[in-house]
């Protein structure tokens, strides 16, 4: 097999997936009487707006929070139930954000418009993206891009490529691969569907080869559909990341400061795509997700599809708890996943798995001075120079990082990730790119 | 439950691989050539890496105690600069010179670690090649000691006191005076390290192998090495008609190929600078072999192509992926 990867760049963490890999994905329930927290922010954009009130009685898959923006993503009831309080709560993400609090009266009584309109092939491309805009899909690989808007690109983009990002190049995580063992068929249709958007686009699903049967179940369902094709990977990380996955399937170069939508593509996450083939095929909007919960701390490792807005502490409790005492749990992968203040927040849109680290395998080495060895220049993905960009970030001078590139960082991780001495390349780099781009805005 | 979780930023693992460990299998890639160096040259050769080396990480562990730095012995950088500032001294006669053995490793140590490494910020901070500068500081204070004339002959070699170099022979009487395969096995005259071809070619694999320096440095510098001086021979230059293919592994070529033009901190990180540098280094070693005064070229044009690095490195940054052309806007006047 002819294997595609990125151009430059690149390291292998270990896999660290043997844990998960082969446990098919377990469905996990919100207990009677749970508290469901539905922070209003869950995606990028304005947040959305509470269309109900304290005391109402919810119905599962009810809207309970509207899109008014236009970079917005409505909200919907995962369990029915009571409205109890609507007031700001904390996110997994450390900040505080308004939230709709639902009790569950755990009869999970349906919204009875739920599933009348499964007949997509009936719809127009308008009605295809409202039924997304609607279902409140966001990308759930963890960025939380509204999808409807990143289907729908401006018309002088034109799309001929549309990507399914099944690498999932992040160590530890296997939620991806088994859906697509298990759901191979639903994943190949989501991805029709979405082709249907764009008239004579090829769809492609990418995925690495260290998941030889997610590539032989993927390749056996996409031989129905002439119009997309599996891409066989060589394992490689940040392969998964959108610049580095179009030049792996495509061989272009999205430029610099560019979206994917300039050169034709279109890249979605496996998860993402799901739900798309739930919303349209199946009309139910977005009300689960589908996380790794691993790491050495934890009991029974595996993949669990989970309610949005289950507290995650519950969650812990009736997948069996901890076998060791945490002494970080990081929302997401180990290389690019953010660590968790406190585990008293709810899953969101976003969160992609719970990696829960002993103090053995949290701990870090500490930071010696750089030897020049050149090995972070020869790791970065977008050929930068981390090693230039930490001295230029340690130094104050923004002029400088710019003009270094640094705000071409994706923010892999990988600079940090191979450094002998073990500086905090990626930490400082990505801190201060924000602190740059706080101050170009302001401008 | 759980509210002492540790919050860092990402990425949350690292590589196995540390700075140690890396100058250790530095230290593991010149064994060779430093057991070669005593079996050729004795219980002196012995005797002047051990003092080098003790002296070199008893100067750095000094430095750090006046400066109030952390000792940073453990990280085995001071170990290499002291064996390869021993490797590039001639072993000395241990009835002629008894106090130079230990004086001129002790003085050479010292400059390295104390002037060319610490002064600018220790190790990563130093732009020039520590090992090179203190064996430079000899040359000019011990003149007749590092140059030909001292220099012994190998234990296996006829009764002569002392040995002329290859190059050096060449230089005065326009033929090496030894053959490809005396070179390849080190039995010829030379600094204690410098001799053995295959030890440090061995070597200096061991190195690429476990990713330590990149082939770049190397191969340019020996290949520029071979071609140029073929050119010059084919061109008919006085100094260099006699000279062949043989003249690679004649001096300190090897050594300073694998082991010094690729000392991290004085070399380019970019790998085009480390193509560059390569190519000044060889390019400059056959200046100084076929028209300088010297003999041997390899220890100056290190140092001089470790000037150009801050340089080089600027000139040489990679192009980032998804690089455009800026659109240069003409001026309207
Ligand atoms: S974090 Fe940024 S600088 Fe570091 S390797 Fe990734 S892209 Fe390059
Ligand atoms: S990998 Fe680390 S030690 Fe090596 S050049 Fe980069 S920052 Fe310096």
């Amino acid at each position: 097999m002819n294997l595609k990867t990125f151009k430059i760049g690149g390291i292998h963490p270990p896999e660290g997936k043997e844990a998960t890999e082969k446990k098919p994905i377990e469905i996990i329930m919100p207990k009677e009487g749970a508290l469901m927290v539905y922070p209003m922010s869950q995606h990028i954009g304005a947040p959305a707006v509470p269309i109900v009130q304290k005391g109402d009685r919810v119905l599962l898959g009810q809207k309970i929070a509207e899109a008014e923006a236009f970079m917005c993503s409505p909200i919907h009831a995962s369990v029915s139930g009571t409205v109890k309080d609507i007031k700001p709560m904390l996110t997994p993400g450390g900040t505080m954000a308004q939230s709709v609090i639902v009790e569950n009266d755990g009869l999970f009584e349906e919204d009875p418009s739920l599933g009348k309109n499964k007949d997509w092939q009936k719809l127009s491309k308008e009605e295809i993206l409202d039924k997304i805009k609607n279902a409140g899909i966001v990308g759930l690989g963890g960025a939380g891009f509204p999808t409807h808007i990143k289907l729908n690109p401006p018309p002088t983009d034109k799309i001929d490529t549309i990507i399914v990002n099944a690498a999932e190049c992040e160590p530890y995580l296997t939620s991806d691969h088994r859906v697509m063992l298990e759901k191979s068929d639903r994943l190949a249709m989501g991805l029709k569907i979405m082709l249907t958007l764009h008239p004579g686009a090829k769809g492609y699903i990418a995925i690495e080869n260290n998941k030889p049967d997610a590539i032989e179940a993927m390749s056996e369902v996409c031989r129905k559909y002439d119009d997309i094709s599996v891409v066989a990977l060589l394992t490689k990380y940040p392969q998964g990341s959108e610049k580095q996955l179009i030049y792996a399937v495509t061989g272009r170069e999205v430029k610099s400061g560019k979206l994917p939508a300039s050169e034709g593509c279109i890249v979605d996450n496996v998860d993402t795509v799901l739900a798309v083939e739930r919303a349209c095929a199946q009309d139910r909007p977005l009300m689960r997700r589908i996380v790794t919960f691993t790491g050495d701390a934890v009991k029974n490792p595996g993949n669990y599809q989970v309610r949005i807005g289950m507290n995650i502490n519950d969650f812990i409790e009736q997948v069996g708890g901890f076998a060791e005492e945490p002494a970080k749990i990081i929302a997401g992968g180990p290389m690019m996943g953010k660590a968790m203040f406190s585990t008293d927040v709810p899953f969101v849109k976003t969160s992609s798995a719970l990696l829960c680290l002993t103090r053995k395998s949290a701990e870090l080495p500490p930071e010696s001075n750089c030897i020049r060895c050149g090995k972070c220049v020869g790791a970065c993905p977008m050929g930068l120079m981390p090693l230039t960009l930490n001295q230029d970030a340690l130094a104050g001078d923004m002029a400088a990082f710019e003009a270094h590139d640094g705000l071409d960082c994706i923010m892999c991780g990988s600079c940090s990730f191979t450094c002998p001495a073990k500086r905090h390349l990626a930490q400082t780099i990505i801190a201060f790119r924000g602190e740059v781009m706080a101050s170009k805005r302001k401008k | 439950m759980n509210d002492n979780l540790m919050v860092s930023s990402s990425p949350h693992i690292r590589s196995k691989e540390t700075v140690s460990g890396v100058m250790r299998d530095v230290v593991i890639a010149l064994v060779p050539a430093t057991v070669m160096g005593i079996v050729y040259f004795g219980v002196t050769a012995a005797i002047m890496v051990a003092v080098s080396i003790l002296a070199a990480v008893l100067w750095e562990t000094l430095y750090n105690k006046i400066a109030k730095k952390p000792n940073t012995v453990k990280d085995f950088s001071a170990v290499i600069t002291g064996l390869l500032l021993a490797l590039n001294m001639p072993a000395l006669s241990f009835s002629e010179h008894p106090i130079a053995i230990f004086v001129m490793p002790i003085v050479g140590a010292g400059f390295a670690i104390v002037i060319a490494k610490q002064i600018f910020g220790g190790l990563g901070q130093n732009f020039i090649n520590p090992a090179l500068a203190g064996r430079a500081f000899l040359v000019a204070s011990y003149p007749t000691l590092m140059t030909g004339a001292a220099f012994k002959a190998t234990n296996f070699m006829a009764e002569a006191e002392t040995y002329a170099t290859p190059l050096a022979s060449m230089k005065e009487g326009g033929s090496y005076g030894a053959t490809l395969v005396q070179g390849l096995i080190g039995n010829t005259g030379g600094t204690i390290g410098e001799t053995c071809a295959i030890a440090l070619i061995v070597g200096g694999l061991y190195l690429i192998y476990k990713k330590v320096i990149s082939w770049r440095i190397p191969v340019l510098y020996i290949g520029t090495v071979l071609v140029f001086t073929y050119i010059l021979k084919l061109c008919g230059v006085e100094g260099a008609v006699s000279r062949d293919y043989t003249e690679i592994f004649f001096g300190g070529l090897m050594l300073g190929a694998f082991f010094m033009a690729t000392d991290y901190a004085s070399s380019p990180v970019t790998p085009l600078g480390q193509l560059i540098m390569g190519f000044g280094c060889g390019f400059i070693t056959v200046l100084i072999r076929v028209f300088g005064g010297y003999p041997e070229g390899v220890s100056y044009s290190i140092l001089l192509m470790n000037l150009c690095v801050p340089l080089i490195d600027r000139w040489t940054t990679p192009k980032k992926f998804g690089y455009v052309k800026p659109v240069k806007v003409k001026e309207v006047k």
